[in-house]
């Protein structure tokens, strides 16, 4: 029986063309994808070394070099401190996330929940006041994990102040070891902040501060 | 012991002073020296260039020449790189199991001269007397290939009446890299103008380093620029006594 | 080389970021052993690319983006410029991506009526003045402060405006601000994407990547397919790599993280396309392949002593310094950019300071290998290697050759000096004395030592 010649050829699509050229390119597959992946040398550090007392001091060290107030409390003070973090930068006007815990928030300032707003209202906001997931010491790194009680993305980049309020169990020591829990975090955005933005563009001098918030303090709670 | 010499293409025509320093130095210190005159050249500057065919064929010279020495001193630190990290890729590229085997066995008995003084001899006062001041340019090959770390300076440091000056911005290429020097004459003399500038500001009278290809591109500049400043290998530093300089 | 401005800028950053990378590479005890995984874990993703490609696409799509593939620059271009029309986009605000100026993404959408905003501070210099960048990770270099002052007050209309680099980078705060608080459509790239989860990542500084990835309504990513690792914690290891190796930071100041559309919080619609535009002919050769290992760090052209002669403009393409050497030939598949690869002393530095070990020097021995093999070499250069090749067959020849040298140099020199040599040779001659050949060769002086032992 003679087949018919198609009248339409198939069209290859490019995604079928671009694995198509990736299969005839990589001829030198010896081993199957898994055992390869398992021979990947990983003989890099990823325990930790050091003891709470001085991870902490490490990672409240970190966070001064790169210019941000750091106030230690304990939790049933955590209001005092984001007073004192307010009044140092004479701040009032401040936004935080739907679930923001009432008794964390001090008098004499105008706080605000998140209601949808649009970014020109989030934009009229002096600071913004976050918890986070999870902090690094090594880096001096906050990682905020914006989904449940932490607020959606916009409203910690717009303002041009950041609080944070970090618990001493949330600090890690290493990048690893920070990057091994954020991979069990899920399908939500994360942010990573290592001090506030930074441009060395102009004439390699290292400028503090180009959009994201410029400038960022920490509420380490101790206990 | 016996020590055979791969004088390197480039020395043995330009640079014999070296050649008859490393062979006068050896001598004295109790060595018997054999120069197997079937040798040529390592294939470094065509492997480099992109001509790899001709570098296969130089490396199979060499290996007939060498193969039975047991001890090969090569005071040239670029030709002991091309031997270490690219004859063995040949081999492998050749497929020849016999070549393969050849390289291994070639590979430990091969010393860049420094690293035979100091590594093979164990030695690093090898008597030198040189009353003048130095500064040492490390070569790219002798320092990031061969790793030779601080062994020139070690054998420097035991010279009698030498004066060793430390060389800023000492791993920066003096711009010679074989071939690149005619075809990119520019980039090439602008990296042989800071080098020059550093070696001047030692105030050293003399530039020395394990590999005379730099020091030729060296020497190019000050001598035009009528500095005043030589340039000498290592081997004629170290092979130099109260009776003379070997050079 | 010309301009002197340049160059010293260049001079200034490079040594000021080498200086910096070495103090916290200095801190990193492994930092060896994260090169060494870093370069496996690159190496095993392009070995398995089909899987990992798909396997990204399926779970970015399952997380509810739009994943497209474009072979070439033109239909990355097409497919970014259909999207942005069907939303009826004027204005497009970008994220610093070296991927959209390698297939040109800016002429295309001004061709089809898309402003494109650069939202980098450098790329915004670098766009207001109408210019190219000159360095990988930092494009302005080859600005100084007065010229962004009065670039600044014309194009963003300010008649007032200090000098100091704050007064720069406030004024252009104001003018971004306002445009990110509005655009709707933004344009990022990916310094990695994670094929198990399907994860985007932008590594930065400024924030503008914040901006870009979070407030607009459509987001289109232009994704390398090289840019694939396989899970999420592999990102342990270049976290630690890429900010030490580019800035010279222990950590950037802010890494996103996003997984296709999330309610409530970004752009409602994500568009991923991945690009291949010559990738997979850098592929096919298994020996120069780990050139898409490259995480566009720039550590490289910090160490190279000749980038730190040029600059980036020297290079004429995208990439510069040593990875551009050896990434834009195999791109073109060698048919182009045939000088770029003997633009290298092969010192060694950038191999060294490679925080996924690619071996720069090797590959471009390799590729001048392959230029050789095409017959592309200069017919003048392979009449000279041909001949020393023969002249290096035995020893004999060798004498006669030296014999020869010394015979020809008769009419150049001059009391043991050569000062002046004709054709490409001068080059030499032009600033450097050459020692004239020595009457009596080593080997000559051999034979008659020989005689004295005995």
């Amino acid at each position: 029986m003679v087949e018919e010649a198609s009248e339409h050829p198939r069209i290859v699509t490019a995604k079928e063309e671009i694995l198509n050229r990736v299969r005839r390119a990589v001829l030198d597959r010896k081993l199957e994808r898994e055992s390869d992946y398992a021979y990947i040398p990983r003989q890099y550090n990823t325990v930790s070394v050091l003891n709470d007392h001085d991870l902490l001091e490490l990672f409240i060290s970190r966070l001064q070099d790169y210019g941000s107030s750091v106030y230690e409390c304990n939790e049933p003070y955590i209001s005092g401190a984001v007073g004192a973090a307010l009044a140092e930068r004479k701040l009032r006007k401040l936004i935080t996330g739907r679930d923001f815990p009432s008794g964390w928030i001090p008098a004499g300032f105008d706080f605000y929940q998140d209601n949808g707003f649009d970014y020109q209202q989030i934009n009229s906001f002096e600071g913004v006041i976050t918890t986070c997931a999870l902090a690094i010491a090594e880096t001096g790194t906050i990682i905020l994990r914006h989904a449940g009680e932490e607020p959606r993305r916009a409203l910690s980049l717009i303002p041009d102040y950041h609080l944070c309020i970090v618990f001493a169990a949330q600090v890690v020591e290493t990048v690893s070891q920070a990057v091994r829990q954020m991979a069990t975090m899920g399908d939500v955005p994360l942010t990573t902040i290592s001090g506030p933005s930074a441009t060395s563009d102009i004439e390699m001098t290292r400028i503090k501060g180009v959009h994201g918030p410029r400038t960022l303090d920490v509420i380490v709670v101790i206990r | 012991m016996l020590i055979s010499l791969f004088i390197a293409c480039y020395n043995d025509t330009l640079f014999p002073e070296t050649g008859r320093a490393v062979v006068s130095l050896l001598e004295k210190l109790g060595h018997d020296v054999d120069f197997p005159s079937a040798q040529t050249c390592c294939g470094q500057m065509h492997y480099n260039t992109g001509y790899k065919k001709d570098a296969l064929a130089m490396m199979q010279g060499f290996l007939k020449t060498f193969d039975d020495a047991e001890v090969i001193c090569i005071p040239s630190s670029s030709c002991v790189a091309m031997i270490r990290e690219h004859y063995p890729k040949m081999a492998a590229q050749s497929k020849d199991p016999v070549l393969i085997r050849a390289i291994d066995d070639l590979l430990p008995r091969v010393f860049e001269f420094s690293e035979l003084l100091v590594d093979k001899l164990g030695l690093t006062d090898v008597g030198a007397f040189f009353p003048h001041t130095v500064t040492l340019h490390p070569s790219c090959h002798s320092l990031r290939s061969l790793r030779v770390g601080d062994k020139p300076v070690q054998l420097l440091s035991q010279v009698r009446g030498l004066k060793l000056i430390e060389l800023k911005e000492s791993d920066q290429c003096c711009g010679f890299g074989g071939t690149f020097a005619i075809k990119n004459p520019d980039v090439s003399a602008a990296m042989l103008s800071d080098k020059v500038t550093c070696v001047l500001d030692t105030r050293a009278e003399i530039c020395t380093a394990l590999d005379n290809s730099c020091l030729m591109h060296i020497s190019g500049a000050l001598t035009r620029q009528r500095t005043g400043v030589r340039c000498l290998h290592i081997a004629e530093i170290l092979a130099s006594t109260e009776h003379g300089e070997s050079a | 080389m010309g301009n002197t401005q340049l160059r010293h800028n260049v001079r200034h950053a490079t040594d000021v970021i080498r200086n910096k990378r070495a103090k916290v590479v200095a801190e990193v005890s492994d930092w060896e052993q994260l090169r060494q995984s870093a370069h496996e874990i690159k190496q095993h993703t392009l070995r398995h690319l089909d899987f990992y490609l798909q396997q990204f696409e399926s779970a970015c799509k399952a997380a509810g983006a739009q994943v497209h593939w474009a072979r070439d620059a033109d239909e990355a271009n097409g497919i970014v410029v259909g999207l942005l029309k069907s939303h009826r986009a004027e204005e497009v605000i970008k994220v610093k991506t070296m991927t959209s100026d390698e297939v040109r993404l800016n002429d295309a959408l001004e061709e089809a009526g898309i402003t494109p905003i650069e939202t980098d501070l450098a790329d915004l210099i670098v766009q207001l003045g109408e210019d190219k960048p000159s360095h990988i990770v930092v494009p302005a270099l080859h600005r100084n402060k007065m010229e962004i002052r009065r670039l600044f007050m014309k194009k963003m209309g300010l008649e007032e405006l200090g000098d100091q680099p704050e007064d720069l980078t406030a004024a252009a705060r104001t003018y971004l601000r306002e445009k990110f608080l509005r655009v709707p459509a933004a344009i990022s790239g990916a310094n990695f994407a994670v094929a198990e989860t399907g994860t985007v990542c932008v590594v930065e500084s400024e924030g503008n990547g914040r901006m870009c990835v979070t407030l607009p309504e459509v987001l289109i990513s232009l994704v390398g397919i090289e840019k694939l690792v396989p899970r999420f914690a592999d990102l342990e290891v270049f976290l630690q790599l890429l900010p030490r190796s580019a800035t010279g930071e222990r950590m950037n100041p802010y890494n996103s993280f996003w997984t296709g559309v999330t309610h409530g919080d970004g752009p409602r619609e994500f568009h991923v396309i991945l690009l291949d535009n010559g990738r997979t002919e850098v592929l096919k050769d298994e020996e120069s392949r780990e050139t898409l290992d490259c995480i566009r760090c720039g550590a490289c052209l910090n160490a190279c002593p000749v980038y730190r002669q040029t600059g980036g403009h020297a290079y004429g393409s995208v990439y510069g310094g040593p990875i551009g050497a050896i990434l834009t030939p195999q791109l073109q598949s060698l048919h182009h950019s045939q000088t770029l690869p003997y633009a290298s002393s092969l010192c060694g530095a950038c191999y060294e300071v490679c925080p996924v070990k690619i071996n720069i020097p090797e590959i471009l021995i390799h590729l001048r290998n392959k230029i050789v093999e095409r017959h592309d070499d200069p017919l003048t250069e392979r009449f000279a290697m041909r001949a020393a090749a023969s002249a290096m067959a035995d020893s004999s020849r060798l004498e006669m050759a030296q014999t020869l040298g010394r015979i020809g140099q008769i009419p150049f020199a001059e009391n043991g000096v050569i000062t002046h040599l004709p054709g490409i040779l001068s080059g030499w001659t032009d600033v450097r004395d050459l020692n004239s050949i020595p009457k009596e060769s080593f080997r000559a002086w051999w034979k008659k030592h020989l005689n004295t032992l005995e």
